[in-house]
């Protein structure tokens, strides 16, 4: 069954890609869509029907060098079986809408180009890449799979290959990704060279070994563990578009808007994510890499949320918002609740995907313009898209009734996380619970006032686009209801699996050391001691090292570290690993339960704070936010310019680089490669041609002269060696 | 001096002055004379060394064939050899320097000459105890036995060279007179003389 | 003892007296009018003598008192030789009769210079040495000349003939000072002498005048002066024969001279011959670009390639002369095919040799430029095809023996000979048509060709085994 769900994507994307010209142009994309989704219908029976058992299945041997050996697999268990449901959902249904988004395209000569059967083939290959990514068993394959979905953002970035910006936009996706993945292919190298091997299984097994081995990097010993765990994660930043590394996602708009849908907010943008979770019994013992992994996924939380407030292409701020949304999911990885993060980029991937097709939806409505300036009032016009986008917004901005289980789905995953960040040990969980819940705020925020902008107020912009704005066809509505059925209702239904109780938790990922430490007692006397900091203090950072000295204190009574070795060694040596691996001390996850109240609270106040400013600024004050802006010029021109990293990268990087190009250009190939061959070609070697052909003059004497002179000189050398 | 010794100096002083005119002479008659004084000084040589026969086919072959087919040859042809020597004098210098260069190197090897130790053995091995055969039995020994290879292989190379000969030369050209000796010797008188009976005075 | 000596050097005898019957046949009956069925028997006969040689399976012998050498080294050279010189003949047939120049003599003298070859690669003397070159070179001298009325062949023939005695003239000297140090004449004598270290000057100089003698044979710079004259003056057919067979038994005749000869002095020959290996390298890269007639060009081309021949031989290992063998094997194959396309190349029935004329080849006969193509890249050593492994091989044996500079000489030489080989491609590919070449190519030609290109690129495999061939020849001569 994995085997079809894995290669139908790919029959579908040759079927479409090479063979349209043979069963013509509708056939081919209806093969192509008709394989997703009966990819997508198997993936949803193998989500449901899984017993937690990892099970391996091999497809076929692909490298055997020496003791490095890799085979194309499916490692299935609970992290692949979830990324199978994303992936092939989503797609499946970009594949539908595609059908009415791609129908006429400006972009292309209608009626003489076929741009629809590449199209749909490159979101075929795109969404296979993607499944071998997530059901690799091998590092090897993984970076397979990493790379495939690469090429495939690259080619659908620059789909529309007559605009200049678009290209510009695919090469930078292309080349920020390089350095990411760089640090990818290091980790790799890096956990070959001591491990011994690229599967997974092996990999989680050293992982205790690798935390107590040293090894010399870039000229300084590193703790192994936590550089493997740095490395992967500089290759998942790349990937998920973390801070410092996330350019190339905003510019990545430049795609067809179910591109941007599927690749960069659904599905490949969370690879990152996905790696990190996979990697967990590496991460674990990797407390340094994890503290980075979080504060890096806060501060881009917080920092693309700032950004998303002030942007106005409709599409932007939705690409800053993902940043923003995958920077929240590093954080519960970082701090070791990595259900946390599965289960938001599980409901992510519903409600970013369908913030995306409506957006999708709107552009095609106001015939490509993307400016929320030009938009408003547009809630009559296409009222279908105006509720699935309120849906959408309900869900990212985590709307629910508060201290219960109920509401839109992203609720609940992203009060998980903020849980998770209050309940963290590492040193940056303080830092990022606040980094987060002040995100929320903006997250909030700018989702309304993207909502405001576009469906309510009077029409702005050419009045002509708007009379002519219509309702899209229903095939592109279809993937709307379906992904606003996710948007509703996915957080409901797994909260319990993935973050609401422990033992459900456990079972359903089938984390291996449940019985150990799911001492009910343990979870009442941290709450209990956290009841009473809470009071005190509400700084987060000395909550967190409060919170390690109790941890530290328990275990002081419970256990003796050394039986505690023995118990952790006794669990690891012969299993088998589940989907994700929590290490016997790391109870944030059940901290997180035991939050106080106004921990549970805070997103929900920073949801109805945000709210409440975009509707004062947007709908009652609409004069507001130009004055704030100007008011503000150099915070707002900052925001507006993404806090000047293309600016900064430009000047940093690329003219650097492109000036040591230029100069290797001009003096290295130009002066002294082509200089020195073109010399040699058409200067030394044709003089010496013309002195040989001078020197073939025909007589006889010369040539018997050129003898014996050259015998004299063998002759003298000879000589001359002799005698000396 | 012992006689022996006058003999081998003169000779010697032939040999080199006959080389050195046959090369430098103006006129190339006189060079080909030269070359026969050459032939024959050294003819003279092998006689000291007691070889006979190799000087008498020095001698025959050399001087009486080899040189009057060089005089005829270039008495026949036409060449202008004084232009051809105005041509090479441009590069008399260097080739002169370059003469005096091999000349020296040439002297420093025989100035530090040595013979392999077995070189003496060696020698001894092939040729004939001379002592006990005469020099021109020897040759016949060692031509036709010990190097029938190498002289049937002359014979080829021999044989190489009349084709070659042939094949460059002989042309077939329509209206040539050629002896023809079986036409020859056929030829009856009965056939071949045809008597007229002439009056006189009138002619045929 | 006779018997031995005489079954030793049968084939030889054989050859002879079927060139000399031959001879008699043709005189005393029609003429030039046998000459064609004579250039078949002839090529027939050739390689009759070369499967009996190749077939027959012999331990190392010596025969005339060590003159004669029948071993393993020389039995690979003869049948290379017999082979090639088969073909060439064969393919020259018609071509000779087409212009007028198939005469009776020309296969009978072919067949003579074999027997000259085969007697050189077995000579085991310096006297059998210079008598089995004269023979050969003789045969060789009047074949040039062939086209009499042809002011070019008549000089080249001239030339070739005069140089040819110059080079002999220093080969002989050579000969004598080493007779003089040694003693002998013999090379089993002279290896008992010519201890490494303790070569005495007049040795060291024998044998610099005998390599002189020998280069000039195999047209190594800076005695190779000759070679473009002769090979562009001599009617095609000729060309194609001296670019083959008398290449071959002269290079292996150096080989046989140095390992035999010398074998014990390695390091005084080894600067010697790794310099004239480089000078013809370059020397012949670079000339050959200023080439417009193909002929000149492949004669450039062979000087080129007898460098990286002599650089296997520089390497005075058993793996340097097995590396030699091969190329040669290679080198000589590929020029049997290229040389079946120059023969084909005419316009209104003449024969042309400008490479311009080739422009746009590829339209006329796509097959045969192919053909040629790979032929070309085969002879630049462009890989995957032989060529490249024939190079390969030498440098091998270069970087082996410590040559390493030599090895970097030779890709640079390589790269700069490449030009012209491509250039030969570019013109048939893209170059504008101007006068185009017309006439009928015979299918011999064609299949000479073809069978050519062929090996050039199924050879890659194995090379069809002839390594291991050489390896046991080169075993034979290097202990």
């Amino acid at each position: 069954m994995v085997q079809i769900i894995l290669f139908a994507p790919l029959l579908g994307a040759l079927i479409a890609g090479f063979a349209w010209k043979i069963i013509g142009e509708k056939a081919a994309m209806w093969t192509a869509t008709g394989l997703l989704f009966l990819s997508c219908l198997l993936s949803w029976i193998v989500f449901f029907t899984f017993d937690g058992e990892t099970r391996i299945v091999e497809i076929m041997r692909w490298i055997e060098s020496g003791s490095l050996s890799a085979y194309w697999g499916v490692r299935l268990d609970r992290l692949t079986a979830i990324m199978l449901i994303v992936v092939t959902t989503v797609s499946a249904f970009v594949h539908l809408y595609s059908f009415g988004y791609m129908a006429h395209d400006e972009n292309f000569r209608e009626g003489e180009e076929s741009y629809r059967p590449r199209f749909f083939a490159y979101l075929s290959f795109f969404t296979f890449a993607m499944l071998m990514l997530v059901t690799a068993n091998n590092l090897v394959q993984m970076f397979f799979g990493w790379e495939g979905v690469g090429v495939a953002s690259y080619l659908l970035i620059g789909f529309y290959y007559r605009k200049p910006s678009a290209n510009a936009a695919a090469i930078k996706a292309f080349v920020v990704n390089r350095v990411g993945d760089f640090g990818f292919y290091l980790g790799i190298a890096t956990l070959f060279f001591l491990v011994d091997s690229t599967d997974f299984d092996v990999i989680f097994a050293s992982g205790p070994e690798l935390a107590e081995t040293q090894i010399n990097f870039l000229w300084q010993d590193w703790n192994a563990a936590n550089l493997i765990a740095v490395l992967l994660f500089i290759g998942a930043m790349g990937k998920s578009a973390q801070l410092f590394l996330h350019t190339w996602l905003p510019d990545a708009m430049e795609g067809p808007t179910p591109v941007s849908a599927l690749i960069h907010a659904a599905t490949m943008v969370t690879a990152g994510v996905f790696l990190i979770c996979r990697m967990s019994p590496l991460m674990e013992y990797a407390p340094e890499a994890m503290t980075f992994v979080t504060f890096m996924g806060a501060t881009t939380a917080f920092f693309a949320a700032t950004v998303g407030l002030v942007q106005n292409d409709i599409k932007r701020v939705i690409a800053y918002s993902t940043c923003s949304q995958l920077g929240y999911m590093f954080v519960a990885a970082g701090v070791g609740v990595y259900s946390a993060a599965m289960f938001h980029l599980l409901t992510h991937a519903f409600f970013k995907g369908l913030l995306f097709l409506g957006a999708g939806s709107v552009i095609h409505a106001m015939h490509h313009e993307q400016d929320m300036r030009n938009y408003g009032g547009l809630r009559k016009k296409i009222p279908y898209t105006f509720w699935a986008m309120m849906v959408g917004t309900l869900a990212i901005t985590g709307v629910g009734v508060p201290l219960t289980q109920l509401g839109f789905a992203g609720f609940l995953s992203k009060d998980a996380i903020i849980e998770s960040a209050w309940a963290g040990t590492n040193s940056a969980a303080g830092y990022a619970y606040w980094m987060l819940v002040i995100a929320a705020v903006m997250t909030a925020f700018y989702s309304w006032r993207l909502m405001f902008l576009t469906f309510f107020g009077t029409p702005r912009g050419d009045r002509h686009t708007h009379e002519q704005a219509h309702e899209s066809p229903r095939i592109m509505l279809i993937p709307l209801v379906a992904l606003a059925i996710g948007g509703i209702f996915s957080g409901m239904i797994w909260y319990k699996s993935f973050f609401g109780d422990h033992h459900e938790v456990e079972r359903f990922f089938a984390i291996p050391h449940s019985e150990v430490h799911a001492d009910d007692g343990h979870g009442a006397q941290t709450t209990a001691a956290h009841g009473e900091g809470a009071g005190a203090t509400a700084d987060g950072a000395e909550q967190g090292s409060s919170h390690d000295a109790m941890v530290e204190a328990h275990h002081v009574e419970g256990t003796t570290p050394e039986e505690h070795a023995q118990i952790a060694a006794e669990h690891h040596a012969p299993q088998s690993f589940g989907g994700i691996y929590i290490h016997p001390e790391n109870n944030v996850l059940n901290d997180a339960h035991y939050a106080p109240k106004w921990v549970k609270l805070s997103p929900f106040i920073a949801m109805i704070l945000g709210f409440g400013l975009a509707f004062l600024m947007y709908i009652r004050r609409t004069d507001l936010p130009a004055k704030v802006a100007e008011l503000n010029w150099p915070l707002y021109n900052f925001l507006l310019n993404k806090w000047y990293f293309d600016e900064l990268y430009d000047a940093i990087f690329v003219r650097p680089a492109k000036a040591i190009g230029r100069f290797l250009w001009k003096y290295g190939d130009g002066a002294t490669i082509d200089g020195g061959i073109n010399g040699l070609a058409m200067g030394i070697v044709p003089f010496f041609t013309r002195l040989a052909g001078r020197a073939q003059s025909g007589y006889i004497f010369h040539y018997a002269f050129a003898m014996v002179i050259g015998l004299v000189v063998l002759i003298t050398w000879v000589a001359i060696r002799a005698g000396g | 001096m012992t006689v022996p010794a006058i003999a081998f100096y003169c000779f010697a002083a032939g040999v080199l002055a006959g080389g050195l005119f046959t090369v430098i002479s103006r006129h190339p008659v006189h060079s080909v004379l030269w070359l026969i004084l050459a032939f024959l000084s050294s003819a003279g040589l092998f006689v000291l060394l007691g070889a006979e026969f190799v000087a008498m086919l020095l001698v025959i072959v050399y001087v009486g064939a080899v040189a009057v087919l060089f005089l005829f040859v270039v008495m026949m042809l036409d060449v202008d050899f004084a232009q051809l020597r105005a041509e090479m004098a441009k590069y008399l210098p260097l080739s002169l320097m370059i003469a005096i260069v091999l000349l020296m190197q040439l002297a420093l090897a025989f100035g530090s000459w040595s013979f392999a130790p077995e070189a003496e053995d060696l020698r001894a091995n092939i040729a004939p105890p001379l002592e006990e055969t005469h020099n021109t039995a020897a040759l016949g020994l060692l031509i036709y036995d010990d190097y029938i290879l190498l002289f049937q292989l002359s014979g080829l190379i021999l044989l190489v060279a009349m084709i070659g000969a042939i094949v460059l030369t002989l042309r077939h050209k329509e209206g040539i007179k050629r002896q023809d000796v079986l036409s020859q010797m056929y030829r009856d008188p009965a056939e071949a003389l045809e008597i007229k009976d002439v009056k006189p005075g009138q002619g045929l | 003892m006779i018997a031995a000596d005489i079954s030793a050097v049968l084939p030889e005898i054989v050859l002879s007296v079927y060139a000399m019957g031959a001879l008699l046949l043709a005189v005393y009956t029609r003429k030039d009018e046998v000459a064609q069925m004579l250039v078949w028997a002839t090529s027939g006969m050739l390689v009759l003598v070369a499967l009996w040689i190749a077939l027959s399976v012999q331990d190392s012998r010596t025969a005339f008192n060590g003159m004669f050498i029948d071993d393993g080294y020389s039995r690979f050279a003869k049948v290379m030789i017999l082979a090639s010189a088969a073909a060439v003949l064969f393919m020259s047939q018609e071509y000779m009769e087409r212009r007028g120049l198939l005469r009776f003599e020309y296969p009978i003298l072919i067949t003579l210079a074999v027997v000259g070859m085969m007697v050189m690669v077995s000579a085991g003397d310096l006297m059998a040495l210079y008598m089995g070159l004269e023979l050969q070179s003789l045969a060789l001298y009047v074949v040039a000349a062939l086209r009499r009325d042809s002011v070019k062949s008549t000089e080249a023939g001239l030339k070739y003939f005069v140089l040819g005695a110059l080079g002999s003239g220093l080969l002989l000297y050579g000969a004598s000072l080493t007779y003089g140090y040694a003693g002998t004449t013999q090379f089993a004598g002279i290896v008992t002498t010519a201890t490494e270290g303790e070569l005495s000057l007049g040795l060291l100089f024998g044998l610099v005048f005998l390599a002189a003698g020998l280069a000039f044979k195999v047209s190594a710079a800076p005695f190779h002066m000759w070679t473009p004259d002769v090979y562009e003056g001599s009617p095609t057919p000729v060309t194609a024969f001296f670019a083959t067979a008398p290449k071959v038994a002269a290079m292996l005749l150096f080989g046989r001279l140095l390992h035999g000869a010398f074998g014990e002095a390695v390091a005084d020959w080894q600067q010697i011959i790794a310099f004239l290996s480089v000078i013809s390298m370059f020397v012949g890269g670079i000339a050959a670009i200023g080439q417009t007639n193909i002929k000149r060009l492949m004669a450039y081309s062979s000087i080129a390639h007898m460098g990286f021949a002599l650089m296997g031989l520089a390497a005075g290992t058993a793996l340097g002369v097995q590396a030699m063998l091969v190329y040669m094997a290679i080198y000589v194959t590929m020029n049997i095919g290229a040389f079946a396309f120059i023969l084909s190349m005419e316009r209104n029935g003449q024969p042309v040799t400008d490479i311009a004329s080739l422009r746009m080849y590829s339209r006329r006969d796509p097959l045969r430029a192919l053909a040629m193509l790979v032929l070309m890249f085969s002879l630049a050593g462009v890989p995957p095809l032989v060529g490249f492994f024939g190079k390969f091989y030498v440098l091998t044996a270069a970087v082996d023996a410590g040559l390493t500079w030599l090895a970097v000489a030779g890709v640079i030489a390589s790269v700069i000979g490449a030009f012209y080989y491509l250039r030969i491609v570019y013109f048939m590919y893209f170059g504008e048509e101007t006068e185009p070449l017309d006439g009928e190519v015979q299918p011999v030609l064609t299949v000479f060709l073809l069978a050519s290109a062929g090996a050039m690129v199924l050879g890659v495999f194995n090379l069809f085994g002839i390594e291991a061939f050489a390896a046991a020849a080169a075993a034979t001569l290097v202990q």
